[in-house]
């Protein structure tokens, strides 16, 4: 294999002539020149395509040009990646010359964290401030839909604005929810974890970050541009109608795609590959196996996505008629296309939450992970599983019905290997001293929350009753439970967990704990109640309902407020330790084995000086016998001598 | 680090003592709320018994229901003990080293490989013998009424953002409300004029997703008299929320004097109507949603 693991090659050497100075600054790409061109690229696309498309009698019936809005949107952001000096390696490439990668370095200004950085390190930590930009954007959305829901009537928004605020809460949510564990903790992680001193493709890993920056902005512009009233699904005819909002969707939605296959492709490669000696498929973490499982359900089904969303902006744009009938198209498939991707998408969802819990559990509780082969069953379980279940989102829409008991078997056979994931954690705490930090108490949470989510999912793939929750505020309430109640649980207690190792501080317990509490409390509060007001005949996304359910919804949005303020408290107090108080964190401080924490905080800038050879699993805890994982300077003699 | 066991005994005698507590428990509170949730709360489940098929969603939300209560005790009743008795003491030290156990773990696979399969199989039946379970099942349903031959037949028409019902027996008359005759079978044929909606005539137990140009049948059998709400259930754009409206079950005298009186009255506007078809094409030139037969 062609991996040069000896210790000149890390990042940052792979260049041969030139060195980095060979790059000229105005060549070398930075967030300025990247806005000034991307918005120099909208203004040509846009003014071409009302070139090109200004006399079509759509355009001249409808007032609106989606082709123009496309042809912009496509030109700034390749005018935006030209600006961040992405193409810089590719052209000296055809010149025959060399763009090396910038050199890595101990710490970096913070002017470099916004720009096209190829350091797996810069990369997580760029990735981690978007994703909870994202979310917290989302979620002040999400305030938006509960203070219209304060009342069974409209009062506060119009109905175009509500169904606006809903469709862009739910797509920035589930855009955000594909990277927010793969992207911050997989880039920076997973190399740390398997040994290796960098991605396997450190040019790509840049890529896929920088995709998420044009589809945040994309996405919000939406609101401006008269929003898109399709939700975060797209249903089609629906979305065909829709004005340009519709297009910044689409457009925002198949960049976040793109980012999803780089990201994945390259997790995937840099697993299989860049491993260190001794680092078995046996040894290797939990997190980086719900990485590699979690990267191959993405390759497989984002690419039905893109494709699915180029069906849909040709026919807004070029007037094909693949969506809807009259002309030969269908809406069923955009329907079977979103969700055949859509299905996989949400198990991509809840693997990488459970991955870290699985990560994380053992620590605290002091004991191996049990069953450790079963956990990495569940995880291939789930994802194989789950490109088999996509028409139980469509079980009333008409489609051919024979094969329902099918999608319901299918469904609930998923319940197994999830299951599986719950056996691990039950065996793990089993006998173990646990200890009760604010990581731990996170992780311990994602099971009780979990357990809503999936009891009710079961009650979702029965046909019967599907047919009685199927759309309403139930479903809204349990797709809540799978994926706030765990991913995002999980991933605070990944933060509260790994902020020593991102940014060498410890985050105060107290405060942690209070933040914990608040939005455990809150949480539970605002989304149990819903299953009710569903199951009460509530359907999603409406801004009037029966006076009846206006306690309920009042203290839904009361709840609401309380989990925000805990979110908002979070931010405080994590701004406030990052950049004011920085509370120093001493060396591995919740003990752990794992090889991530050997290398010493701050991670030095190679990750190792030399390649480990790996000794034993991560999880040893409680073995009295057992080494410390990896032996970072290694000599030839240790290779072969790994238990 | 040395291995310090908290308690001294064989892991089997250890696990046997915490083991029988735990299943107590756990036993106990199940058995308890698995009769409370039976017998008091279940028969007064949404979306009640109005219909055959809103029965049948009655009676399937409290047998999974039943099922579950289980299942979530299991999980709280054992976390709350682990959480109370495995807590670190203050010494800092290691947990008990086990990595598996080949008989708990056979015993899970097994317990949740039977569990979900005998759901499957009871939601199957639950879909196929009640005819689809008032589920809409396309343009060729497969699951039909035993008794074919009375069958009120009710098109609903759906449009951004209003639903309509054609009478196919009663002359083709279209009516903006609905009503039925109680203890009849009835057939929905449900489709739209523009975008995608859902009919969904809650208390009814019927939803079917209205698709333009399909035509997406629905069956359920009435069996007591009452009001009912009727909203649409799938995103169809700004005006989604405000999209439902009410219907009755009312006695068979009763539906057959309002059916034959709206026939009369509206007589006029029938003519006008493009002729009765199972589904329609929109005109898009026309403002006010008038379509014709395709």
């Amino acid at each position: 294999m062609a991996i040069d693991m000896s210790q000149s090659t890390g990042v940052g050497q792979s260049g041969g002539a030139g060195g980095s100075t060979a790059v000229k600054w105005f060549a070398r790409g930075n967030i300025v020149s990247a806005t000034v061109l991307g918005a120099g690229g909208w203004f040509f696309g846009h003014w071409w395509g009302n070139v090109i498309a200004g006399q079509y009698t759509s355009v001249q019936n409808s007032g609106t040009n989606d082709v123009s809005w496309l042809l912009g949107a496509i030109f700034a952001t390749v005018a935006w990646f030209i600006g961040l000096g992405a193409l810089n390696h590719p052209i000296a490439k055809l010149w025959g010359g060399e763009a090396p990668l910038p050199e890595k370095k101990e710490k970096y200004s913070i002017w470099e964290y916004f720009s096209y950085s190829t350091d797996h390190k810069v990369v997580g930590i760029q990735y981690l401030f978007a994703m909870l930009m994202y979310f917290f954007v989302a979620g002040l959305l999400a305030l938006g839909i509960r203070t219209e829901l304060l009342s069974p009537t409209y009062h506060i928004w119009g109905p175009d604005t509500y169904i606006e605020i809903v469709g862009e809460h739910g797509t920035m949510m589930m855009m955000m929810m594909t990277s927010v564990i793969m992207g911050p903790f997989g880039n920076f992680l997973v190399p740390l974890m398997i040994g290796s001193k960098k991605m396997a493709f450190p040019r790509l890993e840049a890529v896929s970050f920088w995709f998420t920056v044009p589809a945040f902005f994309f996405l919000l512009s939406a609101l401006w541009q008269g929003g898109f009233q399709s939700g975060w699904t797209g249903y089609a005819p629906l979305s065909i109608q829709g004005g340009v909002g519709q297009d910044a969707y689409l457009f925002s939605f198949a960049l976040m795609a793109m980012s999803m296959l780089a990201a994945s492709t390259n997790m995937v490669a840099t697993i299989i590959n860049y491993r260190a000696p001794g680092m078995r498929w046996s040894r290797l973490s939990v997190l980086a196996w719900g990485m590699i499982t979690t990267a191959f359900t993405m390759i497989l089904s984002v690419p039905v996505l893109i494709d699915g969303l180029y069906v849909m902006g040709m026919d807004r744009a070029v007037q094909t008629s693949m969506l809807y009938g009259q002309h030969g198209g269908s809406p069923f498939l955009w329907e079977n296309l979103f969700w055949f991707f859509g299905h996989p998408e949400v198990y991509l969802l809840a693997l990488p939450g459970f991955a870290m819990t699985t990560e994380i559990l053992p620590v605290f509780a002091r004991k191996p992970i049990f069953a450790f082969k079963t956990s990495v069953a569940g995880m291939i379980g789930v994802a194989t599983l789950s490109f088999f279940v996509w028409q139980h989102h469509l079980f009333n829409s008409g489609m051919n019905p024979d094969m329902r008991p099918l999608f319901m078997l299918s469904t609930e056979l998923i319940s197994i290997p999830t299951g599986f994931l719950y056996l691990v954690g039950m065996g793990t705490v089993w006998r173990g001293r646990l200890r009760f930090n604010v990581p731990m108490l996170f992780m311990l949470s994602v099971f009780f929350n979990f357990l809503w989510g999936g009891i009710t999912g079961v009650y979702n793939s029965d046909v019967p009753v599907d047919a009685l929750i199927h759309g309403s505020f139930f479903v809204m309430a349990h797709f809540h439970f799978t994926i706030m109640g765990q991913l995002m649980f999980a991933v605070f207690g990944a933060i509260y967990y790994y902020t020593p190792l991102f940014f060498g501080i410890k985050l105060s317990e107290k405060l942690g704990k209070i933040h914990f509490w608040t939005m455990f409390i809150f949480f539970n509060s605002t989304f149990l109640p819903l299953f009710i007001v569903g199951w009460l005949g509530q359907p999603r996304r409406v801004f009037e309902y029966a006076a009846r359910l206006q306690t309920l919804n009042q203290w839904v949005s009361i709840s609401a407020y309380g989990l925000g303020l805990s979110l908002a408290f979070f931010v405080v107090t994590f701004v406030w330790q990052l950049v004011v108080s920085r509370p120093k964190s001493e060396q591995n401080p919740w003990d752990s084995r794992g090889l991530e924490w050997l290398v010493g905080i701050p991670v030095p800038k190679d990750n190792f000086e030399q390649i480990p050879v790996v000794l034993s699993s991560p999880y040893e805890y409680g073995n009295p016998n057992a080494g410390p994982m990896a032996d970072l300077a290694p000599s030839i003699s240790s290779v072969g001598s790994d238990a | 680090m040395a291995l310090k066991t908290q308690e001294s005994g064989s892991p089997a005698a250890i696990a046997r003592k915490h083991g029988i507590r735990i299943v107590g428990i756990w036993f106990v509170l199940s058995l308890i709320t698995d009769l409370v949730v039976w017998f008091v709360w279940g028969p007064h489940m949404p979306p009640g018994t109005m219909t055959t098929s809103a029965a049948g969603q009655q009676f399937d939300f409290k047998v999974l229901t039943v099922m579950s209560v289980p299942v979530l005790f299991m999980v709280w009743v054992y976390g709350v003990y682990v959480i109370v008795k495995f807590r670190d003491r203050g010494d800092h030290e290691d947990g008990y080293y086990v990595k598996g156990n080949r008989k708990s773990q056979a015993l899970w696979y097994a317990a949740t490989a039977v569990l979900v399969l005998s759901l499957a199989g009871f939601g199957t039946y639950e879909l196929v013998v009640p005819a689809g379970a008032g589920v809409g099942e396309g343009p060729s349903p497969i699951w039909k009424p035993a008794n074919a031959k009375h069958i009120l037949q009710v098109q609903v028409i759906a449009q951004q953002w209003r639903f309509t019902y054609r009478w196919p027996q009663f002359g083709g008359m279209e009516t903006t409300s609905l009503v039925l005759p109680v203890n009849t079978e009835i057939q929905f044929n449900v489709t739209s004029l523009d975008v995608i909606h859902d009919f969904w005539a809650y208390q009814l137990g019927v939803k079917a997703d209205a698709n333009p140009e399909v035509n997406n049948v629905a069956y359920t059998k009435t069996q007591q008299t009452g009001r009912f709400v009727v909203r649409c259930d799938e995103l169809c754009g700004i005006w989604h929320g405000a999209m439902y409206n009410y219907g009755n079950v009312v006695s068979q005298n009763a539906f057959y004097q309002w059916a034959t009186s709206m026939q009369a009255k509206n007589a006029s506007l029938t003519k006008l109507l493009p002729k009765y078809s199972t589904v329609y094409v929109p005109n898009d030139n026309v403002v006010g949603g008038q379509y014709f037969n395709g």
